[in-house]
């Protein structure tokens, strides 16, 4: 396995957000966790990014041959976990090259590789970039400043493209972006499906599964994954709506 | 995980590299201060009677006048008889080339990553190295004196061009202008001169490199800086001192003329010890710095990154008297630990269509305070004069301070004054995104901070940009995380 979470217990604030969260996702797969707004989705992200303030308070989680928990941030995504966020942050007077190559190079350094030549990067982003329709002067301004919604969106994807990493958690990416801009974004992760790399994709609706089409389908309530399922727990998500759903649940 | 807040209570702050001594056998003046030391002073740098006579009435002016009182940054009273006011590393002669430097000396600024030499990283830049209160090297002159651009130490200019340092010496900050530059002027022991002709454009970057070795004196160095008509230079220093556990004063005077059409761009890359982490020792760093834009059209440009110091208080000015002479003042000052800053500008408009620009920077982590002053004076003269200030504050952590005192006086209702002020924070999610990207909590710091004084630093010369950069990382090392 990949990822392996074992009865994930997690609050925010001293408040019980996660209350006991099971989930494998072997490489090459792509899992979906679907559910309404308040169910924990975002927290099971950040918890695996390792953010501050999120407390995990029981569980495990195993990242390839890792104790995920023990490692600093910048250490998880050196090990090849990238979180593409549904809020990414301003970071006014960086360049958003420049902000890339700097994290490029640091996961480089990390694996013992050389530095990327500028060259050699530059040639990579603008390919990249020109797969997600990201224009030229959107390369050259400050990080994330004055991006619209969509902009973000693909500017996440254009990170994780060049970050190459093993598994890639998608929190909300859909969220804030038209059908155009979804079907980009979502074509830059199918280039990117590969046999040892997993992503999570964590989303509210179901159209996004449409285009990236999950192996696995997880509900998650109030902090626990409910039910799990093919593609086809997505649909049926969509014709009923969470309310019949979690009224059948419930019943 | 630890939160920023605990971490920054646990700064573990960072080594000051540039903290250790020379071992030089040394000349020196036994501490205290009156005419005869002055005069003994004056005697040793085989002045002329005038420059004596200059150096007793400064001497007399300072008697009279008092510390001021009105800055933010505190410290105990100075006991200027405790200071010795000349130290210089003993030899014969001023070596008459650069291979005849003592080794220790030549060591020094070796280790310090600016070598004694016409050659390699530093063949664009031409260097006058300072070590305690004399010059003891200057590079490329040769190569300069083809252009008749005179640049040496300001002792041997006062030997060699005697007219133009008696025209000039404290033309733009007199004598009595304020305690410190009064002190100065009784006791200055070296700096730089520079004196660049009618339409030359200096070819390459001056700089003076400031080093403090020796323990119980001040540095009190004196620049002088006159281009003239149509002329352009590009003037950077840089300091450093040993870690001591006492503080050393440093209290300089810059002084800068620019004629009609002339440009002077002057850059300071500070970097004197800051003390430890519990504010024991440093430099005070207490500067008079003042540009005169004498001629029409005349620019000068300040460009500031002070990082070092245990109190900087200082605000190099521009006089735009020239009409449409232009002043600007780019500014980042960092303060961490327990390091106090009160810097600005004053930018008096006098001649008509005079514009200035300010752009300052502070930033403030651990228990430091960090103060931006600055005047915007429009006298009745200044018929159009233009202004515009942009002062940004970022703090790092929940113990420090950062504080704005602009003063804006406007006697000419033609005149134009725009000042822009924000407070921000490096925020948890800028760090955690940084961190999740794999940047280091550190390099993350030194990226965002980096990222909100790119305006300033883009306006240091290239091969100083690099240097400022890294420094900026490293005095912030320990400020989170």
């Amino acid at each position: 396995m990949l990822l392996e979470i074992e009865n994930l217990h997690a609050s925010v604030e001293g408040k019980p957000i996660l209350k006991g969260v099971s989930l494998a996702i072997a490489p090459g797969e792509v899992h979906a966790i679907m559910g309404p707004n308040g169910s924990g989705k975002s927290t099971l992200a950040f918890v695996l990014a390792g953010r501050e303030g999120y407390e995990v308070t029981e569980g495990s989680i195993r990242f390839g041959d890792e104790d995920l928990l023990a490692m600093e941030p910048e250490e998880r995504a050196r090990a090849g976990l990238f979180l593409a966020m549904q809020y990414p942050v301003e970071i006014p007077g960086v360049g958003n090259l420049y902000f890339l190559r700097q994290a490029l190079n640091a996961i480089r350094k990390a694996r013992g590789l050389e530095e990327i030549s500028a060259a050699e990067f530059m040639r990579k982003a603008r390919e990249e970039a020109r797969r997600l329709g990201i224009g030229e002067d959107l390369l050259k301004r400050d990080l994330n400043v004055g991006f619209s919604g969509g902009e973000k969106k693909r500017n996440e994807i254009l990170q994780m493209a060049l970050l190459e990493p093993r598994l890639a958690v998608l929190d909300e990416t859909d969220s804030g972006l038209d059908i155009d801009a979804l079907r980009t974004v979502a074509e830059g992760v199918n280039r990117m499906r590969r046999p040892d790399r997993a992503f999570l994709v964590i989303t509210h609706y179901q159209r996004l599964l449409e285009y990236i089409v999950p192996d696995v389908v997880h509900v998650m309530v109030d902090g626990r994954i409910r039910r799990t399922g093919g593609p086809e727990l997505a649909r049926e998500l969509e014709e009923r709506g969470y309310e019949g759903f979690l009224g059948r649940l419930a019943a | 995980m630890a939160t920023a807040i605990e971490t920054v209570r646990e700064v573990t702050g960072s080594e000051y590299k540039y903290g250790f001594t020379t071992p030089v056998e040394e000349e020196r003046f036994p501490p205290g201060l009156d005419e005869d030391v002055i005069r003994r002073l004056s005697a040793r740098k085989q002045e002329p009677a005038w420059l004596t006579e200059w150096r007793l009435a400064a001497y007399r002016r300072w008697r009279q006048m008092e510390m001021p009182d009105w800055q933010k940054v505190k410290f105990p009273p100075i006991d200027f008889q405790a200071i010795s006011y000349f130290a210089a590393p003993k030899q014969k002669q001023r070596p008459k080339s650069l291979d005849e430097i003592d080794p220790e000396i030549r060591r020094t600024y070796d280790k310090l990553g600016i070598p004694i030499r016409e050659q390699e990283i530093l063949a664009g830049v031409a260097v006058d190295y300072v070590f305690d209160s004399v010059s003891v090297a200057t590079t490329f002159k040769r190569k300069l004196e083809e252009l008749g651009i005179i640049f040496c130490s300001i002792s041997e200019a006062v030997r060699e061009h005697p007219e133009l340092v008696r025209k000039y010496l404290g033309s733009v900050v007199p004598p009595g202008d304020n305690f410190f530059a009064a002190l100065n002027s009784a006791v200055f022991s070296d700096g730089s001169f520079v004196y660049v002709p009618k339409g030359v454009r200096c070819p390459m970057e001056l700089s003076t490199y400031f080093r403090i070795n020796a323990a119980g004196t001040g540095q009190f160095e004196r620049t002088l800086i006159i281009a003239d008509e149509g002329s352009y230079v590009s003037y950077l220093e840089g300091c450093t001192a040993p870690m001591r556990d006492e503080h050393q004063l440093h209290a300089a005077v810059v002084e800068l003329i620019a004629l009609d059409d002339a440009e002077i761009k002057y850059s300071t890359v500070q970097n004197w010890y800051p003390g430890d982490r519990e504010g024991r020792g440093g430099v005070y760093n207490f500067v008079t710095k003042r540009g005169l834009c004498r001629g029409k059209r005349a620019k000068i440009s300040w460009t500031q990154v002070e990082t070092g110091s245990a109190i900087t208080w200082k605000y190099p000015s521009c006089i735009l008297q020239g009409d449409d002479s232009v002043g600007e003042f780019y500014s980042v000052a960092v303060t961490n630990h327990h390091q106090q800053a009160d810097t600005g500008t004053k930018m008096i408009h006098i001649g008509k269509r005079t514009r200035s620009r300010i752009v300052s920077k502070g930033i403030a982590a651990g228990r430091s305070d960090n103060t931006y002053r600055g005047l915007v004076r429009i006298l009745r003269s200044a018929e159009g004069a233009r202004n515009h200030t942009q002062c940004d504050s970022l703090l790092i952590g929940e113990h420090c301070g950062a504080h704005t005192v602009p003063y804006i006086e406007v006697e000419n209702r033609t005149a134009r004054c725009e000042h822009e002020a924000t407070t921000s924070k490096i925020s948890e999610d800028q760090l955690f995104y940084c961190r999740q990207r794999g940047i280091s909590e550190e390099d993350a710091v030194a990226l965002i901070v980096n990222g909100f004084c790119r305006e300033v630093m883009n306006e240091l010369p290239m091969e100083f940009a690099v240097e400022a950069k890294k420094l900026l990382g490293i005095s912030l090392e320990g400020s989170v995380g």
